[in-house]
């Protein structure tokens, strides 16, 4: 499968790549790993005017402390966060997620950049972000996840506008992520993610929706005391999921509750 | 419109043009001539097309040929050395690792680059490891037993040559 014609330019810098974007205008796109990217074009799903190569950018890969918060360069390959020593360390959750996405060869080139900007509902990171009250960081602002992914492969990013950083708080206690799918490497059919921080709960879930979904509810019933099973209860609540060929509205509801439950149980 | 790429493939210098369209994969079998790397799926699933790109397992279909510029690029046509197989394609051989051969380049691929990342797998972590390669008629039984081999040659040969390494398989 052929990919239709696209014009290509490679940028040095942000800002390089900023003004190729507009110069490309509203039909451009950012090449990052290229791992959802590429796939789509190949479908012709996408059939971007031009593409920015981004890849080149070497002081977007990096992971930096930064008191209580972690900062991750845009270009960092999910292969870096799994195995990162600080993440493992300081964002347990991350680490695991990360070493959960696709394959080897995916994770070798995917880049939590790429997974923010594609904002795709079936995306792990996104949650993460989400629950966490991550924020994400443009070369022209800030924004808070819960402002970030607005809608399915929808953000509020300008056409000239890069994502250039995730910042997370840390977050070292007990948590667990759990994907259902088929297969390893598919993407979640949902997925449950629970992380205790700061003497609270934080749940998150994936593929329950247009976008990523933060569980207030079952985080509000453990907070006044309930028990694993019944907080998770509420997790369903709200949701109107689509249908796909792998799980009914219903059957996805149901696995919102069952992973809930378990991410809460299982989270060490 | 063309773009020049110029990269390095199993040690010898390419410069081509090329479209900005042109698949990595389509790159090293259409242009470069190098037809080991296999197209299996077109969906970024199969692993078929594996290849290392600066040492790092990636699907060739999943690149264009123009992220590969100034990058060193292995297919398994690099493995062989001097006409005495790399470890991982004897012990593919040896124990049976494959049926029909689609997937094997891929495979190959993949589990030199795990390999290199952990020379002594456990048998989880080769499975883990091999995760983004589909074999649709073995199964993974003697694929992992293939790795596991080459891991004791690879591990246990290091003083040996290449061609010592042939006669103790001769032998």
């Amino acid at each position: 499968m052929i990919p239709a014609a696209f014009e290509y330019a490679r940028a040095s810098s942000v800002e390089e790549a900023s003004k190729l974007l507009k110069t490309f205008g509203e039909d451009a796109k950012v090449l990052a790993g290229g791992h959802s990217l590429i796939p789509l074009m190949r479908l012709r799903l996408a059939q971007p005017k031009a593409l920015v190569d981004i890849n080149g950018i070497k002081d977007l890969d990096y992971i930096k402390e930064d008191g209580s918060k972690l900062r991750f360069g845009a270009l960092t390959r999910h292969v870096t966060i799994e195995n990162s020593a600080v993440v493992k360390q300081k964002l347990p959750i991350l680490a695991e997620v990360a070493s959960e996405i696709g394959d080897n060869q995916v994770r070798n080139m995917g880049t939590i950049g790429g997974v923010a900007a594609h904002a795709d509902a079936a995306g792990d990171y996104p949650t993460i972000a989400l629950m966490l009250d991550a924020e994400i960081v443009t070369n022209q602002r800030t924004i808070a996840a819960k402002d970030f992914f607005k809608d399915l492969f929808t953000t509020p990013l300008a056409a000239d506008e890069i994502v250039t950083e995730l910042v997370f708080p840390v977050a070292n206690g007990p948590h667990k992520y759990i994907k259902f799918r088929r297969r390893l490497f598919d993407w979640a059919i949902v997925g449950a993610a629970a992380q205790k921080m700061n003497g609270g709960w934080r749940i998150g879930l994936t593929n329950v929706g247009t976008t990523p979904v933060r569980a207030t509810a079952v985080e509000e019933a453990l907070h006044k005391g309930a028990k694993p099973e019944e907080a998770a209860q509420h997790a369903s609540d709200g949701l109107n999921p689509s249908g796909d060929l792998r799980a009914s509205p219903e059957y996805k509801k149901h696995l919102a509750r069952v992973l809930t439950k378990r991410a809460i149980e299982q989270a060490g | 419109m063309k773009h020049k790429v110029s990269t390095t493939v199993n040690g010898s210098r390419h410069e081509h043009e090329v479209e900005s369209r042109l698949l990595l994969v389509h790159y090293l079998r259409d242009e470069v001539g190098l037809t080991g790397t296999h197209i299996g799926c077109d969906t970024s699933q199969c692993g078929a097309c594996t290849i290392l790109v600066d040492g790092k397992a990636v699907k060739s279909c999943t690149m264009f040929a123009v992220q590969a510029e100034g990058k060193e690029l292995t297919t398994i046509e690099g493995m062989a050395k001097d006409g005495v197989l790399h470890p991982l394609q004897q012990a593919f051989w040896d124990e049976h690792g494959l049926q029909c051969g689609y997937c094997t380049p891929g495979f190959i691929m993949a589990a030199a680059y795990l390999l290199s990342q952990n020379p002594n797998p456990t048998e989880d972590e080769i499975r883990r490891g091999l995760e983004g390669n589909l074999c649709r008629c073995t199964g993974y039984v003697n694929i992992v037993k293939s790795v596991q081999a080459a891991a004791k040659t690879m591990g246990g040969a290091k003083a040996k040559t290449g061609e010592q390494q042939a006669a103790t398989r001769r032998a």
